[in-house]
């Protein structure tokens, strides 16, 4: 059993603090992303679970053990770096059998395990090159190989995808999923890429200067942001947020015009409440080519302002109470600047947010 | 089609004046060498015959006898003793400027520490000192401690002349050695220690080969101030022995070579071995200050 705790975990840099006080249970076998931007944190909180960054305050347990004090070494951990962290000189059977060798096991062993996991990954071909031998995508397979092969309690990833092109990285990223699948250890991994948090996390975990701001499930983090920063953050392309006052029971937007309080909101708001409204851009598309055309809605005649064909749906810029926002029309309709359409808002899908907290109505 | 018969002659023209401009050049420089080495097996009368004898007549190992003592004919230079001061004093000074500047080197390449950038500015104003300005307080303070005319003297003095340059090269090395590579030998089970030796030692073994054999050849080399500081069979070195060659009205011009070529060889010997790594080493090293 390998759950990992991290309880009121801290970490300064002298006076500068980059993790404030982090709680998370991780549960055995869960596959958790960590998710964020740049300097949120997330990159150091792993590097505190591996033991290759003090920690300053709180405790990090690995299996119920407090690893706070434990070299690296004695975690049993393994790790995918990003630039992937191959032994250079070294041929890929020996870098796979490396952590095995260190640990005295016999050749035997050695030779039968790498085996294995050359196998799993498709890399008994590659065994005898050296990484300079091999290409990006072949790379990560032997990092991912090395971390499989000595059976450890957990994996930790650290941006393993983020130097490899578009097409490799959704290959790579199926190739993670189905390595889970079969391994069944518990996954943490840290990325900045909402598409590889969305598709390969059983809980996401989105991080912000040092905070945590949403624990959840892709679904629950994507159909209920608990703050602004989630909103928009999560979703491509992100939520459209506009600034409305709650008043008589609905959302006035700032040009005085009006839409109905959502019926799910509806107990959550006060009347007078400075509010942001949020809806993702699937949910403002022009009547007859929305997503959902039933449950309630507003209605809003909208002119195009630009339109970024995609095939089978084109991405709209349009203004709503004089602030940019961005539509989405589903179907190979063509659609021209300068043109004006009936849009239809799927209200039941609307989020809003406390305009002084960034804080969803519903968790305030 | 006379342009291109044009342009091929001038291409060829081109390539003949590069080469003899690289012959010149090569020529300048390889030929004092080169005439020290000749006259090295040369006997004495033709070295010095007047006019001079351009192309050696005969070829004679005589003077390596004289100096080793095998021949009829001996003069009395232990050159097997300053041959043996050198190679200690060498060997000793270079091992331990290579494990400082390794020590160094790895602690300025990957840890934080107080004052880490004025210390290793001051190494570097040291290394700019030239030797010679240090040897009057040297010989003064060397002479207090006792340490005239001992090998141990020499050999401190070396190590201090290549420790700047043995941890600002190292230093180089290790910064381009990612620190990945260790953090993932230390996640697959090695202490930060099985981690350097494994991991980390082997990839900069070119830029500490290097090292070594700058130092080496600085320490072998090295002549002002071993002439202050030695006085006997007890610690000089090949370099100083060289002037035993000079009497009050001669000089062994023959001798003298011979005993250069002694020194030449080894260093030329080490240079070839290590010739791969020193140019990958400079190269690869020097990218990075």
């Amino acid at each position: 059993m390998a759950e990992i705790t991290l309880e009121k975990v801290v970490k300064k840099y002298g006076a500068v603090g980059v993790v404030h006080g982090i709680d998370l249970a991780i549960a055995h076998q869960e596959f958790v992303v960590l998710v964020g931007p740049s300097g949120c944190g997330k990159s150091t909180t792993l590097r505190m679970i591996a033991g290759l960054e003090d920690i300053t305050g709180g405790l990090v347990k690995i299996g119920g053990t407090v690893v706070n004090d434990l070299p690296p070494r004695k975690r049993n951990i393994s790790m995918v770096f990003q630039n992937y962290a191959l032994y250079p000189h070294m041929d890929v059977r020996a870098n796979l059998g490396f952590g095995l060798k260190i640990a005295g096991q016999s050749p035997a062993e050695i030779t039968k395990r790498v085996s294995e996991a050359a196998e799993i990954l498709g890399l008994t071909p590659l065994l005898d090159r050296t990484p300079a031998e091999l290409s990006g995508g072949q790379r990560q397979r032997v990092a991912m190989g090395r971390a499989i092969v000595r059976n450890p309690d957990a994996f930790l990833f650290d941006e393993p995808l983020s130097n490899l092109d578009a097409k490799l990285r959704g290959q790579m990223r199926a190739e993670i999923k189905k390595l889970h699948q079969t391994v069944k250890t518990t996954v943490v991994y840290v990325t900045h890429d909402q598409v590889e948090a969305m598709t390969l996390a059983d809980r996401i975990v989105v991080m912000r200067d040092g905070h945590i701001e949403q624990v959840g499930t892709p679904m629950e983090v994507f159909n209920h942001p608990l703050t602004t920063f989630v909103a928009t953050f999560i979703g491509s392309p992100p939520m459209n947020l506009l600034p409305a006052t709650i008043t008589g029971g609905a959302v006035q937007l700032s040009d005085g015009s009006t839409v109905p309080v959502p019926d799910r909101l509806r107990g959550f708001v006060t009347e007078g409440m400075k509010v942001q409204l949020g809806i993702r851009p699937d949910d403002i598309s022009p009547i007859g080519h929305g997503l959902s055309q039933d449950g309630p809605g507003a209605e809003l005649r909208l002119t195009v302002a630009l339109a970024e064909p995609l095939g089978m749906e084109s991405l709209i810029y349009t203004h709503i109470a004089g602030q940019e926002v961005q539509a989405k029309l589903y179907g190979p309709r063509i659609v021209q600047p300068g043109e004006t359409l009936d849009f239809r808002l799927a209200l039941d899908r609307a989020h809003l947010f406390d305009a002084a907290t960034g804080r969803s109505v519903r968790a305030a | 089609m006379s342009a291109t018969v044009e342009s091929q002659g001038s291409k060829r023209l081109k390539a003949i004046g590069l080469w003899l401009a690289t012959f010149l050049l090569m020529l300048v420089m390889c030929v004092p060498g080169l005439w020290v080495m000749l006259s090295g097996f040369r006997p004495n009368r033709e070295i010095l015959a007047k006019p001079p004898i351009w192309v050696p007549q005969e070829l004679t190992l005589d003077n390596f006898g004289k100096i080793f003592g095998w021949g009829a004919e001996q003069i009395a230079i232990p050159v097997p003793a300053y041959f043996t001061n050198s190679l200690i004093i060498a060997l000793t000074s270079t091992l331990i400027a290579l494990g400082v500047g390794m020590a160094g080197g790895y602690a300025f390449a990957r840890f934080r520490f107080r004052a880490k950038g004025a210390l290793f500015l001051g190494l570097m104003l040291f290394r700019t000192v030239p030797g010679i300005a240090l040897s009057l307080p040297i010989f003064m303070i060397w002479s207090r401690l006792g340490l005239i005319d001992t090998k141990l003297g020499l050999i401190i003095v070396y190590v201090s002349l290549n420790v700047p340059f043995t941890i600002w090269l190292i230093d180089g090395f290790f910064r381009q050695i990612p620190l990945s590579l260790s953090e993932a030998a230390q996640v697959d089970g090695c202490t930060r220690w099985q981690a350097f030796w494994k991991i980390e030692f082997p990839l900069a073994r070119s830029g500490i080969a290097s090292a070594g054999v700058f130092a080496f050849l600085t320490s072998w080399n090295e002549f002002a101030l071993a002439s202050q500081l030695t006085r006997s069979t007890d610690s000089k070195t090949l370099p100083v022995g060289l002037l035993d060659f000079t009497a009050q009205f001669t000089i062994d011009w023959a001798g003298m070579c011979a005993m250069a070529v002694i020194i030449i060889i080894p260093a030329l010997i080490l240079t070839f071995i290590v010739q791969k790594h020193l140019i990958a080493g400079l190269t690869f090293g020097g990218v990075k200050g």
